[in-house]
């Protein structure tokens, strides 16, 4: 990936930018550098988002390359299919996880097909950005996990940053992608601070954030800083954990993920949506149709439970906790240590 | 520059929509006997010689081609068709309105269009005939896939004429639709955004009176489905679809007005489905033959004859090569058609992304050992 970071940019390298600050500095990089990239959503205008994602591209870049767009995802997704296939590349935002629901049709019957059916001659590189994920307090419908979704749908790549870093050079190469991203960003992560490096592995690969040898915590996204914690707990408790950030659920890293799992002999997959037919469940089932000869115990899954996104009092219960993941590694069939 | 202009209402804005859209009566010039209406001006372009001959014969081999569909259809080499059979006009009128250069966005049942367009008509079943989706390069002849789920290729038809006028291309874009397709949500944002942005979209309703089995009056409460146009502060406009020349005449005005950036147009052309809704379907189940011999004397093609007929266009020669133009289509599609078609399983795998992902690597390998595997067990059964 080649990023450049503009003058302002260079300036700011060693101090701490927050994960919505580097979203917008890849979208900023990435229009500066193609003006086929045109930035367009619900209120990402003069606002610049309710995030602040897009703050100032408006004011930067014209009302041409970053506009809002009338309130209907169907729409929105639509009129990027068609600009797309007309040579531009849309980034898209829908304002919240379970409002890109409307979406859904023109995403899985064309976003996701178009390339196959045209047997390559329509290719669309439209990315799909959607805040998601709960711990933010939001009210019903704007905490949802919604990857399961797009996971689900072949012909899309599904990615997520859970790191500052990450966002920038994972939305880069998105955007410069012929394929189409839906790029799910981690709403409670979006004020966690970092300094920016722009340089990153590609799509596709995921990454050891903590090296251990006693068992694997897989996770992306928001629950990649729980996975953390919990390793630094679990030191207490005698385990050594190694936690793996996937990055990309689409493709998968199936290379990363069982090098770590075949180390370790034991894993928990951790997520924010519901187990039950989730992504955790495909994860668990690769990695034991892959590592069952290495595995000391049953892959472990830690998730939201089976049930509508619970209102903010009650969140705490639903989201994968510190304990909850320590609970897991502990029932991973110790006994012969 | 602004993008998200506001329609202009002191401008050139809407000189065919506003003035007319709230009389349902559909804009008719050429009736159903072939008698000229006179509201044309002698000198329109629709009128001229040359033109009127190019039209009809593109009807003449445009139905040849449908009914050539539907008999192969009935043997079992293709897996299904729906016929436009007496919507001719829409199909081909529109077609002969827009530049090479603009977008088109048909749904399943516009393969006469295409071939209108000039796209290979083989390519243009492939779809229906099961070979892949879509058998044609549609950056080549800027014809977007085949559409099937209903009305969602309204916003890309509106994504992609906003595209053009940001790139400063005169390019148009026209969306085709069923009455059917009016009802789905995607045809009304499609609108809506097109009217926003003033975008240079046509979006032409096939209103054929039915969607499958349901009769439009199921479909909507509205006098007419232009007046939707209305509500989008958005042209609109009723024409006889069945008339070729009224439709080429306010496809040619919607293009022209786009063109000059005045924005998007809605255009309702009154015709009717003379066949079942696919060669699956049973259309004695919902209506009656009367209905189907009311229109029968509506026909398209046979309106344009009489009136070239009247004019003496219509010489032996003209007829003459129009007619074997059109079974050469026939046998030409026979014979293609007659022929299995090629199949590659290693397609199923080619075009999902950009480059495989080591998964779809692992699949596709998976399927080649299994197909090599049986290939040896057929040869060591011989
Ligand atoms: C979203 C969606 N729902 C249902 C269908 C099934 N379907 C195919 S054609 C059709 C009727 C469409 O009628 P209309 O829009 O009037 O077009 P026509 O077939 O008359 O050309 C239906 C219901 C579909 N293709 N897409
Ligand atoms: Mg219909």
């Amino acid at each position: 990936m080649t990023a450049t970071l503009d003058a302002a940019g260079r300036a700011a390298q060693n101090t701490e930018i927050s994960l919505a600050q580097a979203v917008n500095r890849a979208l900023r990089d990435a229009m500066t550098a193609d003006e086929k990239v045109v930035v367009f959503g619900e209120d990402v205008g003069v606002l610049g988002g309710v995030f602040r994602v897009t703050d100032g591209l408006t004011r930067d870049f014209g009302e041409q390359r970053c506009f809002d767009t009338p309130l209907a995802e169907a729409g929105i997704m639509g009129t990027a299919i068609g600009m797309a296939m007309y040579g531009y590349r849309p980034v898209v935002e829908m304002q919240f996880d379970a409002f890109s629901y409307p979406a859904f049709e023109q995403i899985a019957s064309h976003l996701a097909k178009m390339r196959n059916r045209t047997r390559g001659a329509l290719p669309l590189p439209v990315v799909v950005r959607v805040p998601y994920g709960g711990g933010i307090g939001g009210v019903e419908h704007h905490s949802d996990s919604s990857e399961g979704y797009f996971v689900a749908t072949p012909g899309l790549h599904v990615v997520t940053p859970a790191t500052v870093s990450d966002a920038y050079t994972m939305l880069r190469a998105a955007i410069e992608s012929d394929d189409p991203v839906i790029f799910m960003e981690p709403k409670r992560l979006y004020w966690s601070k970092d300094v920016l490096s722009t340089t990153g592995p590609e799509i596709g690969r995921a990454a050891i954030r903590r090296q251990g040898t006693d068992a694997t915590l897989i996770a992306y996204g928001p629950t990649v800083s729980t996975a953390l914690e919990t390793a630094e707990a679990a030191r207490a408790e005698g385990y050594d954990l190694e936690v793996v950030d996937l990055r990309s659920i689409v493709p998968f890293d199936d290379e990363t993920v069982c090098a770590s799992v075949r180390k370790t002999g034991r894993a928990v997959v951790i997520h924010e949506a519901a187990g039950f037919g989730g992504t955790g469940a495909e994860i668990a089932a690769r990695v034991s149709e892959r590592c069952f000869h290495w595995l000391e115990a049953p892959v472990r899954r830690v998730t939201g439970f089976d049930i509508p996104y619970p209102p903010p009092k009650l969140e705490r219960h639903h989201l994968p906790s510190v304990d909850r993941i320590l609970d897991a590694v502990a029932s991973l069939q110790w006994e012969d240590r | 520059m602004t993008v998200l202009a506001t329609p202009d209402k002191t401008g050139s804005g809407f000189p065919l929509g506003f003035d007319t859209i709230l009389d349902p009566s559909p804009l008719q010039y050429l009736d159903e006997h072939g008698a000229l209406s006179g509201v044309l001006r002698d000198d329109a372009p629709e009128l001229a010689p040359d033109r009127l001959l190019a039209t009809w014969r593109a009807m003449v081999v445009g139905r040849r081609f449908d009914v050539q569909a539907t008999t192969m259809v009935r043997q079992g080499r293709l897996a299904v068709y729906p016929s436009s059979y007496g919507q001719e006009a829409c199909e081909i009128g529109a077609m002969l309105a827009l530049r090479p250069t603009d977008w088109f966005f048909p749904t399943y049942r516009d393969c006469v269009s295409m071939v209108t367009r000039g796209i290979d008509p083989v390519e243009a079943l492939t779809l229906l005939r099961g070979d892949w989706h879509c058998g044609y390069d549609p950056q080549r002849w800027r014809t977007a896939p085949q559409c099937t789920p209903l009305a969602t290729q309204a916003p890309h038809a509106a994504g992609l004429a906003h595209a053009a006028r940001l790139a400063g291309d005169d390019t148009v874009a026209l969306a085709f639709c069923g009455d059917g397709g009016t009802s789905e949500g995607d045809f009304h944002e499609a609108l809506n955004f097109a009217a926003v942005y003033q975008a240079p979209a046509i979006f032409f309703v096939q209103n054929n009176q039915y969607a499958i089995s349901v009769p439009l009056a199921k479909q909507t409460h509205a006098a007419a489905l232009a007046h939707k146009a209305v509500g989008y502060g958005m042209a609109g406009v009723r024409v006889d679809g069945n008339d070729v020349i009224a439709v080429q005449h306010v496809v040619g005005e919607a293009a022209a007005r786009a063109r000059a950036g005045g924005g998007p147009t809605l255009i309702e052309a009154v015709t009717y489905r003379m066949q079942a809704h696919t060669n699956a379907d049973d259309a004695s189940r919902y209506r009656n033959d009367s209905e189907v011999e009311y229109w029968k004397p509506r026909d398209p093609l046979a309106r344009l004859e009489a009136y070239l007929k009247a004019c003496g266009l219509l010489t032996d020669a003209v007829v003459a090569e129009a007619d074997q133009a059109a079974e050469a289509l026939a046998d030409d599609l026979r014979t293609r058609l007659g022929e299995e078609p090629e199949v590659d399983h290693r397609d199923l795998f080619r075009h999902v992304y950009a480059r495989p992902t080591p998964q779809l690597l692992e699949q596709a390998a998976g399927l080649q050992a299994e197909l090599d595997a049986a290939e040896l067990d057929a040869e060591a059964g011989r």
